[in-house]
């Protein structure tokens, strides 16, 4: 067990190490920070002055050197347009993309599981077809283009929510977090439902197919044989068997939802790493770019390697072959 | 038990008359496959169809802009979609975009198809250590959600059709890779290709003529499922600004273009580039959605 | 609950039973106006190919037919009770209550992500208000009647940690834990390694007769139930064709296609001599041919068997045949 999690963060490293190779030499190709980040009257030896004070004006190997003694102790730059340390500017947005990405995922699994459990029980009937029709557009309907729909109909038209920004915060365990209060989660609102949507559609696909396949197994037969009633049969027999491989996925959209998160924070200008991120992109400002991916890549890696673990300990026979092996 | 012969029941109709008539059994499939074939007549015909040409920037009348639909323009055109921002026809402006966002999406689906596919049957049929080696990689990159790799490689290329596409190829090929390697493993384990290597056929031959054709109905099914991937992703992309240039407006930036009007009321710039958008994407799913059904062999009973 | 006194009517009486598949060629008959009765502590075994209708006639006992099937006529008779129509949730109170059900594959049977405890505890629960205490100790006492060593350990276990035959075993404890009056065990042994068949086989006789339990046997295997039930019931395309005691079945068999299935039976034949095989194969209910099921298949049949033909008494025994093989000799 100790040995599997501390092979798999050596891996995470080789990934880290190789992403950061690649997004900087990438990056180094493209465009010239200091074009941007200059007044364009600047002379040229103000100009070769900030590109000293970046650091910009060394060879690309020496400043990905520089950038690698710097990562080893948690330094990934110094952002171009803030002045500050990127991975500073980063985990200050961090806790606005991950609030927004767990609501989205609440309201997707919430949603999604008894819906795609109904779907995959009574699936002939007219509400299930319903649904399943239902989740198909859902798969079919472009994020962004929902998001916006969301701001003309509830913000525009109705008047209902907040089309822009998030509301405010209070501190919960040392971060500044918005949807805990009513005025914060009206804003978190439209964002989160935006993100949700297609993950809904993928969770009532995935529950239901599950449901199909596992319900004409003859274990739930069994069980039905042994005069269990039918919520302990549904409740649990059926329901912790199709959560296990459903578990899986949903930890792995986690990570797809911060991703995704970008467009969503875009729209609804949401202060996360993801609307950050794309300024970054259009800034040149590549400390940010750079440690975004990091940070994110590393989120991923962590996220994978829990979903696995939280897989192992809830299927008995995983637990097993663990130890054997 | 009594001795089993195989039943000679006779065979009425050839497989691929019985793989239409069960795909068109579904009532959504075939209202699908009808959008489908519309959408991209539509698209094809563009030039033929569109009452304006989009990208001719000289044909563009400031004074049009932001028409409603139905309106007339100062030159006595009727605007059925409205005009954007620029004075741009809208209705022209989505039929070229249909065709931006299918050729990006078909083409980077038959690149990365034909790249992953090739991929995953030469890693089945090599084994050992290169399988090993290309699934990983496989796996790595799929552990990454689609949107995050484009957005690298973008950042990276910049902009432009070719780039996009190359983002998407990039994106997608891990998927196909992955089908064709699990397809042709099946198939290795058969026995006519123990037949087929006793024959004495050659490595490559056995490659096309044997793994390729059997692993090409669960691609097919991967496929249909990638392009309305890639043209979203496209579409998204786009939106960010991130994708094609402004001078060939696919569906995604037209959307983008009108993001800044919609708080005044002009709902339409935004509204129809989207709906048409939503069409291809959906029209996609349900003709994919019915083909995993028909050429699923594991559901068929 | 209260038990009707019910001393002079059997156990179990089904009468006419019909179960229906609806699927796209129509309306599938796999039970076909089945009836047999069975008494108190005796043993039936029903036997067919696999698709002549045997499990379904037992899940339509129990009320477990699903959709697309349903039971389209008949009835069944639990104990002076019909179970035909009966409410849901009086039916779940007789099921693993009173009647109990053993399945063929036990790899499939216990819930992979359940711990045995729970499987077991859960089945006492749901039909005694007892405390968990002593629903465990039932639990531990049933597993040592089947057999299994150190049951009190075993308990926390999940089924991958079982061999097939213990996992099967788990399954007889379980339908055992309210020593129910009617146990259906639909073909229990044959997923299972032959030395591992004669031992289950043995137990459960045991604990029949022990627990004075009635038994139906679904079997395809005519060698089991000859040492095991006392009276036999041969099903062909959903149709009961042949029925009467054990001995007299297995002795000189009155259907053809019973016959037949005699004949078939290596045991049956002389060592070195052929097997005889019944020509042809068994057809898909959906392609029965109309009148006697049987009747492409039989030696016997002639025109007459164009029409489905009734049923023959002679004695206690009964087959469904319009040429029974009362003088032939095989």
């Amino acid at each position: 067990m100790t040995v599997y999690v501390l092979r798999r963060l050596a891996q995470t490293l080789l990934v880290l190490l190789l992403t950061s190779g690649l997004v900087f030499g990438g990056l180094y190709l493209v465009g010239d920070p200091v074009e941007i980040l200059v007044n364009p009257q600047a002379d040229q030896e103000e100009r070769a002055r900030s590109a000293a004070a970046l650091g910009l004006d060394r060879p690309a190997l020496e400043q990905y050197w520089i950038f690698l003694k710097g990562a080893f102790s948690g330094d990934l730059g110094k952002s171009f347009v803030f002045g500050r340390s990127a991975l500073e500017v980063i985990i200050e947005r961090m806790p606005a993309t991950l609030e927004l990405a767990l609501l989205a995922m609440v309201m997707s699994v919430g949603l999604g599981i008894p819906l795609g459990l109904y779907a995959g029980l009574r699936p002939h009937g007219l509400a299930a077809r319903a649904i399943m029709a239902g989740s198909i557009l859902g798969f079919s309907l472009p994020t962004f283009w929902v998001g916006l729909l969301l701001i003309m109909v509830f913000a525009v038209q109705l008047g209902w929510l907040p089309s822009t920004g998030r509301g405010p915060t209070t501190e919960f365990l040392g971060v500044q977090v918005s949807i805990l209060t009513w005025e914060g989660l009206r804003y978190a609102l439209l964002p989160a439902l935006n993100l949700a949507l297609f993950k809904l559609s993928l969770i009532v696909r995935l529950t239901r197919a599950q449901v199909r396949e596992q319900s004409l197994l003859d274990y739930i037969r069994f069980a039905r044989a042994k005069g269990l009633k039918r919520a302990r049969v549904i409740g649990v027999h059926l329901l912790k068997n199709i959560l296990i491989p459903l578990i899986t996925v949903i930890g792995l959209e986690l990570g797809s939802v911060i991703a995704f998160a970008v467009v969503t924070e875009t729209i609804f200008a949401w202060p996360g790493m993801g609307k950050l991120v794309i300024d970054s992109i259009f800034q040149l400002d590549r400390p940010v770019v750079v440690a975004y991916l990091l940070v994110t890549v590393f989120m991923f890696i962590m996220i994978n390697l829990v979903v696995d673990l939280l897989y192992s300990a809830l299927d008995p026979r995983v637990r097993i072959a663990e130890v054997k092996s | 038990m009594s001795a089993v012969l195989p039943a000679a029941e006779p065979v009425p109709q050839t497989p691929f008359r019985r793989f239409l008539e069960e795909f068109f059994e579904s009532k959504l499939a075939t209202l699908g496959f009808v959008m489908l074939a519309g959408i991209v007549l539509l698209a094809l015909l563009a030039p033929l169809l569109a009452p304006q040409n989009p990208y001719d920037l000289a044909k563009l009348e400031l004074l049009d802009a932001r028409l409603e639909p139905g309106a007339r323009s100062v030159a006595g055109i009727t605007y059925l979609l409205g005009t954007d921002g620029q004075g741009r026809d809208m209705l022209s402006a989505i039929l070229y975009g249909l065709r931006v966002s299918l050729y990006v999406g078909v083409v980077s689906g038959i690149i990365a198809l034909t790249l992953g596919a090739l991929t995953g049957v030469l890693a089945a049929y090599a084994g050992g250590r290169i399988e090993q080696f290309v699934m990983r990689v496989v796996d790595i990159q799929l552990g990454f959600p689609a949107i995050l790799v484009a957005l690298i490689l973008l950042a990276v290329l910049g902009k432009g059709v070719d780039k996009i596409i190359i983002a998407l190829v990039c994106v997608q090929w891990a998927y196909y890779a992955r089908t064709a390697r699990s397809a042709a493993l099946v198939e290795r384990g058969k026995e006519y290709m123990e037949a087929a290597r006793g024959l004495g056929l050659s490595g490559t031959r056995i490659v096309l003529r044997h793994l390729l054709p059997n692993a090409l109905p669960p691609l097919i099914v991967v496929a249909t499922v990638q392009v309305a991937h890639a043209i979203a992703l496209e579409a998204t992309l786009s939106f960010l600004g991130l994708g094609l240039p402004t001078t060939e407006p696919s569906l995604g930036l037209l959307i983008a273009n009108g993001y800044e009007y919609l708080m005044s009321g002009k709902y339409w710039i935004s509204f129809t580039p989207g709906v048409a958008l939503l069409a291809t994407i959906l029209a996609i799913n349900l003709v994919g959605d019915q083909l995993r059904d028909v050429l699923n062999p594991r559901l068929a009973k | 609950m209260r038990r009707p006194v019910s001393a002079s009517c059997a156990l179990l009486q089904v009468r006419d039973l019909v179960t229906e598949f609806a699927g796209r060629e129509g309306r599938l008959r796999a039970v076909d106006r089945v009836s047999f009765s069975l008494e108190r502590g005796e043993i039936l075994g029903l036997v067919g190919e696999s698709g002549s209708g045997k499990s379904v006639t037992g899940f339509s006992i129990m009320g477990l037919v699903d959709a697309p099937g349903r039971i389209a006529g008949g009835s069944v008779k639990f104990d002076g009770v019909e179970l035909v129509g009966m409410a849901d949730g009086e039916l779940r109170r007789l099921r693993g209550k009173r009647i109990a059900m053993i399945f063929q594959d036990p790899m499939m049977t216990l819930n992979p992500v359940l711990s045995i405890e729970t499987q077991m505890l859960e089945t006492v629960l749901a039909h005694d208000a007892v405390p968990r205490q002593e629903a465990r100790r039932r639990a531990i006492e049933a597993l040592g009647l089947v057999g299994i060593a150190s049951p009190a350990e075993r308990l926390a276990q999940y089924p991958h940690q079982f061999s097939g035959g213990m996992r099967q075993r788990v399954a007889i404890a379980i339908a055992l834990l309210h020593r129910p009056d009617l146990i259906i065990a639909d073909e229990p042994t044959t997923a299972l390694d032959v030395t591992v068949q004669g031992q289950i086989l043995y137990e459960m006789q045991r604990l029949v007769r022990e627990s004075g339990a009635a038994l139906v046997w679904i079997t395809h295997d005519l060698a089991v139930v000859a040492g095991l039930a006392d009276r036999v019931a041969v099903m062909y395309a959903g149709r009961i064709v042949e029925q009467g005691s054990t001995a007299e079945v297995l002795d000189a068999a009155l259907h053809p296609y019973a016959r037949g299935l005699l004949d078939s039976v290596p045991a049956a034949n002389a060592a070195g001599g052929r097997l005889r095989q019944i020509p042809g194969m068994t057809p898909s209910l959906a392609h029965l041919p109309a009148g006697c099921a049987f009747r492409d298949r039989c030696a016997y049949a002639d025109d007459a068997c164009a029409a489905v033909p009734g049923i023959t008494l002679r004695g206690s025994r009964q087959v469904r045949c319009h040429h029974p093989l009362f003088e032939a000799v095989s």
